[in-house]
């Protein structure tokens, strides 16, 4: 039997992240650790945008309700961590199912101005509910409380391990998801979504899924970085995270399992570069994305896998 | 102050926002129409022409209205110039493929809004208005005449020049060659390049045309709203808001959304609060796409 040349490579790459909290010095393992959180956000978006062909802007929202679900449920029923962590999967996922609901009735540039306009509701209705959001100021989440089975959240090397956990899985679902039969029709749904139609498949219940699906995943994150680092704020509904997604996606390679990870740590270290040179560092964001459409639509990792015979998921 | 005038002056103070709405909705509008482009960067460029507004304003020195006269020909002309820059250099590359030009409009987003940071600073900046007139109103129930109720001869002159500029607008688009081959081309782009019509540069200028718009509405609203780095996101928001309730391209339908939710939102953010009038909006749009995606008052799709 030929070696499964694909989950290799992943878990080898799983196993070099790990090992790089004994290499990095602790500030990058922190940058890392963020990175992560943020690739996991990106992983899922990539199921929906790169091998679904859905362009959604409103990805904030959910990665906000992982947030505020794990925040809330902590700061006002007391919830443990261990509980909250779900509960923010759960807050987002459920939303990204209503709104993809009400968003995929809608197709190309409506369907990107729909998921824009919730995003902006829900990032404004965070707002309003000042009282209990604490807006964008945000709220801490009490250092104390932030530990699962005895583990110290915010100490520096279980909060890389728990980030990498994360990470891992996130990975190693979305991998499964895309060689699944599931995965085959969303890249033929990508493709062609009216000859989908007419092999048999009805594409709304999978295009709701890659919705539901890429929501878990930003709800997870979201969770996650509420507990891993504490704070809680409306700023992470803003538009600039649903374009943060989309970017690390499009610098890595739309449609390959790994391109998130790779957007996600160029996209990071050059922000982080850029702003110790200048206040106006999100310039970044507006150049990458410019040239990315340009001149390199597959990404990094895209470009790549046209040379390695397509085997790379 | 009673029921009656505060709604009076809500009315008064949302038919200037629906003023400066209805002109930077209809660049929105004019572009997605014609060229069938999502212009994120919509906003950014309303933010240009406040911020050039002030920088004209204060190297000009003398009387306040000789800034402003400036003001209200060179922003609208420089951030037109550099629209149809970005198109021809960014968006005609792409060949105005719907996902791939949002998502250049966004990155030209961000560089226009960092490069405004770069050059104009963080910091919120006044320009004078070059008459500012206390008119009181009379108010006929009586008890509260003469304090508070108020406008300024600004602020009309703001909602008569709008008028001005909108039949101006029109007379181009429905009596002139330029206007003609918009429309020309926004029915069928294939056809109106085998007449001969220069179809890349018709959506250049469209596209320069559309930005011009928005730097002129910014032009008129600055003196009462100040420049800032970071005031594209409303606008933005609010245009969207309108083409859309409105009717995607259809000009018309643009401009009742425009003094639908300019008056509205003023309405609602004195008696409420302006977070609140946005939460409705923002939420009516996405219904509105959702449910009657040809809009509230736009035709059936050709």
């Amino acid at each position: 039997m030929k070696p499964d040349r694909a989950l290799l490579l992943h878990l080898a790459v799983i196993a070099a992240l790990f090992a790089m909290q004994y290499v990095l010095p602790a500030y990058h393992q922190g940058n890392l650790a963020r990175i992560l959180v943020l690739a996991t956000f990106a992983t899922g978006y990539n199921i929906l945008f790169g091998y679904t062909g859905l362009l959604s802007l409103g990805h904030a929202l959910f990665f906000a309700a992982g947030m505020y679900g794990a925040g809330m449920t902590m700061r006002f029923l007391d919830w443990p961590a261990l509980a909250a962590f779900p509960a923010g999967i759960v807050a987002a996922t459920l939303l990204a199912g209503m709104i993809g609901a009400l968003a995929l009735r809608t197709t190309g540039v409506a369907f990107m101005i729909v998921t824009l306009m919730f995003a902006q509701a829900g990032y404004l209705t965070i707002l309003y509910f000042n009282e209990f959001t604490r807006g964008d100021e945000g709220f801490v989440i009490v250092q104390a409380t932030r530990n699962i089975l005895g583990f110290d959240l915010s100490n520096d090397d279980v909060r890389f391990v728990a980030a990498w956990l994360i990470f891992s899985v996130g990975l190693l679902v979305a991998l499964a998801v895309v060689r699944s039969r599931m995965g085959r029709v969303l890249v033929a749904i990508r493709e062609n979504e009216e000859r989908t139609r007419m092999l048999g498949f009805d594409p709304f219940p999978y295009k709701l899924s890659a919705v539901a699906l890429s929501g878990a995943y930003a709800g997870a994150a979201g969770a996650a970085y509420a507990l891993l680092f504490g704070s809680v704020g409306a700023s992470f509904a803003s538009i600039q995270y649903s374009i943060e997604p989309l970017l690390f996606v499009l610098l890595g390679g739309t449609g390959v399992v790994l391109g998130p990870l790779v957007g996600a740590i160029v996209i990071f270290y050059l922000i982080e570069y850029a702003r110790e040179v200048t206040t106006a560092y999100l310039i970044v964001v507006g150049v990458a994305l410019v040239l990315l459409i340009l001149f390199a639509r597959k990404g990094v990792l895209g470009s790549l896998r046209r040379r390695t015979d397509g085997w790379l998921p | 102050m009673d029921f009656g005038p505060q709604l009076f002056l809500a009315s008064l103070d949302g038919m200037v926002t629906a003023a400066v709405l209805a002109l930077t909705a209809l660049g929105l509008s004019l572009v997605f129409g014609v060229m069938r482009v999502v212009n994120v960067a919509h906003g950014e460029f309303f933010m240009l022409g406040a911020v050039i507004a002030w920088f004209v304003a204060s190297n000009i020195g003398g009387h306040a209205a000789i800034g402003f006269i400036a003001a209200l020909i060179i922003a609208p002309l420089v951030v037109g110039a550099i629209a149809a820059a970005a198109d021809w250099i960014v968006l005609k590359r792409l060949d105005y493929e719907p996902e791939a030009t949002i998502v250049a409009t966004i990155g030209l987003l961000y560089i226009l809004q960092q490069g405004a940071l770069v050059t104009f600073g963080p910091v919120a900046q006044a320009v004078e208005p070059p008459f500012n007139k206390r008119i009181e109103i009379p108010w006929f129930e009586g008890a509260n005449v003469g304090w508070g109720l108020f406008t300024t001869s600004y602020k009309l002159f703001v909602i008569g020049a709008t008028i001005a500029i909108l039949i101006g607008v029109w007379l181009l688009l429905s009596r002139t060659k330029i206007g003609l081959v918009m429309r020309a081309t926004q029915l069928d782009r294939e056809t109106a390049q085998a007449f001969g019509i220069p179809v890349e540069k018709v959506y250049a200028l469209t596209f320069g045309f559309g930005a011009a718009l928005a730097a002129l509405a910014a032009v008129l609203i600055v003196p009462i709203q100040q420049a800032d780095y970071l005031m594209g996101g409303d606008p933005l928001l609010l245009s969207f808001i309108v083409v859309i309730i409105g009717g995607l391209g259809s000009l018309r339908g643009t401009l009742v959304a425009a003094l639908i939710i300019g008056m509205s939102d003023g309405i609602i953010s004195v008696f409420f609060t302006p977070t609140l009038a946005k939460i409705i909006a923002t939420l009516a749009v996405a219904m509105v796409l959702v449910f009657r995606p040809q809009g509230l008052f736009g035709a059936k799709a050709q």
